[in-house]
């Protein structure tokens, strides 16, 4: 036999593995860390919502449902899509119940993609963009969201970024590491990118429940950008539902109808108890949404206030449960920072790098933990960078 | 009265953890500590904020377990005062530690804590229903308590995540 190693798939065989997997197994088998390196809600599922997922369970709802999801789901996304988001599309054959937002982005790029095709990933982001569009078959092309400007992406560093290849561009806001957002004007900016050179937008809009200041845009909401976005959420973060694995898609109906086809045959369903607790979440779970959301506020403020306060620069971030700092002046690369703090004061942080080249001399801190958690968090921030 | 947005939230804020430092609260609402404390100050002169407490789980404490009734109590109204004057003959003793006007079949719930049965007993038999007003009692003695002021006294909510994740 060939040795094993041979028989995996080339593509496969080449894709880094996160770089956030080697900081979980160093700051797993340490005891007392204080966990800022989270990327998810500190809440509970809602009880109501977990309630219904039980009834449903009782009742012998264990079978599957229909491949897009089931359609009293699919109405009730429609519904609230529209009236909080001002993106209208329709239950039968518009949108696709998915297994987590991550499948949403799977599905939505092996079904635009052909071998060669580009991809403008914005980077800082998250982690899985750049390998699914290359296990796609596609080409990520990345361009940088500078810390000058907030990390908000610039529509004509984009541009420059524009090929006769490229297909594509994969935005996410609130964004996941920065927390920034873009507001209207610099959407639209985008948009026009988009138009001008006959592109698609992946807009990735899992933390659109989760803006603090301004309200909150949704590409699809944008003139004329319907028509040209795949649109993908979820219950992950807004609703707290991380382990549900359930999210959305929303897209033209040839791309929905096409997207159909991969999550059909390679899915078949998202898990029909999950289902029926999204369901629950989106008839009655706005108000615990609402009280999360002025819970995430108040951390913010009191910790990237906190962060400027011992020396680690961070602009405000707008949405999702991220502080972005910038550890430049220590004079250490985000990974020694990060791997020093874990060591030596117990808290762990993920080092800006691992989410793109500009997140270099960064690190990403989720807010989403207790104030008691994030007070001594600082504490012990402060003692390490002192003693420097 | 109507409160801002922002003393509204130094409420909240204080109504979940009273002993959180001020410096923090300020930062959470994004003022100055100088206008959080007179902010807060002011909700403490108008009684908005009427008292920093403790939720104390006295059943963990030997010795000092206590019970706990809940009364149900009927009166007869007096014409001019209504159920305030009966009332306030009820919560001026030490032992209540609660006391509300209810609609349904009763008047008046009063919250009794004493370190024995016998106690409580005694003090429903000679102070609550030898009071003029008093038309009967039912007193419902609390076997367990398992949420107390929206604090779940068994801790439940422990992190169950996973420490790094994208």
């Amino acid at each position: 036999m060939k040795q094993t190693k041979s028989y995996l798939s080339k593509t496969v065989d080449e894709l880094r593995p996160s770089g956030i997997r080697r900081f979980f197994d160093l700051a797993a088998g340490i005891e007392g860390v204080i966990s800022l390196g989270v990327g998810e809600p500190d809440f509970v599922t809602s009880w109501s919502v977990r309630e219904a997922a039980i009834l449903s369970l009782e009742q012998g709802y264990t079978s599957y449902t229909a491949n897009a999801g089931l359609m009293d789901l699919r109405e009730e996304i429609s519904a609230y899509m529209e009236k909080n988001f001002q993106a209208p599309y329709s239950a039968k054959s518009e949108i696709i119940v998915t297994v987590g937002a991550s499948q949403a982005l799977d599905i939505a790029l092996r079904a635009i993609l052909d071998p060669g095709d580009e991809v403008i990933v914005v980077e800082p982001c998250f982690v899985s963009y750049g390998p699914l569009v290359t296990l796609a078959g596609g080409k990520g092309v990345t361009v940088q969201a500078e810390k000058e400007n907030d990390f908000k992406v610039r529509a004509n560093d984009i541009e420059k970024a524009i090929t006769n290849r490229t297909k594509a561009i994969m935005i996410c806001s609130p964004n996941n590491p920065t927390g920034s957002m873009l507001n209207r004007e610099e959407l639209e900016e985008i948009a026009n990118i988009a138009k001008k050179y006959d592109l698609i937008i992946l807009s990735d809009e899992i933390y659109a429940e989760l803006s603090y200041d301004e309200k909150y845009v949704s590409l699809a909401a944008i003139e004329g950008m319907k028509e040209r976005t795949i649109l993908i959420s979820g219950f992950s973060k807004g609703f707290a539902m991380t382990g549900w694995r359930l999210g959305f898609v929303c897209a033209p109906e040839e791309i929905t109808q096409a997207m159909l086809k991969i999550h059909q045959y390679a899915m078949m369903c998202a898990p029909t108890m999950a289902q029926y607790a999204a369901l629950e979440a989106l008839k009655n779970g706005r108000e615990d949404v609402e009280e999360m959301k002025k819970s995430y506020r108040r951390r913010r403020n009191y910790f990237v206030q906190s962060l400027n306060e011992i020396g680690l620069d961070c602009h405000i971030p707008g949405g999702a449960f991220y502080a972005f700092p910038s550890i430049k002046r220590t004079g250490l690369s985000s990974e020694q920072f990060a791997e020093r703090l874990l060591l030596e004061e117990k808290v762990a942080v993920v080092p800006g790098d691992v989410f793109g080249a500009s997140g270099e001399g960064h690190i990403r801190c989720s807010y989403a933990s207790s104030m008691e958690q994030l007070q001594e968090a600082v504490k012990r921030m402060k003692r390490f960078i002192d003693k420097l | 009265m109507k409160l801002s947005e922002k003393e509204l939230e130094i409420v909240e804020i204080l109504e979940r953890d009273a002993r959180i430092p001020n410096e923090d609260v300020a930062k959470m609402v994004n003022l100055s500590l100088e206008e959080t404390e007179a902010m807060m100050k002011k909700l403490e002169d108008q009684k908005i904020i009427v008292k920093y407490s403790s939720i104390v789980d006295w059943s963990k404490i030997s010795g000092h377990e206590g019970v706990t009734a809940m009364i149900d109590v009927k009166v007869t109204p007096k014409r001019g005062k209504g159920f305030d004057d009966v009332a306030e003959r009820i919560y001026r003793y030490k032992e209540v530690k609660a006391l509300y006007l209810m609609s349904g079949a009763y008047d008046l719930s009063v919250v009794i804590e004493g370190k024995s049965m016998n106690e409580v007993a005694q003090f429903v038999s000679e102070k609550l229903s030898t009071l003029d007003s008093v038309i009967s009692t039912t007193t419902h003695f609390i076997l367990k308590k398992y949420k107390h002021d929206g604090t779940i006294f068994e801790k439940l909510d422990d992190d169950k995540r996973i420490v790094v994740s994208p």
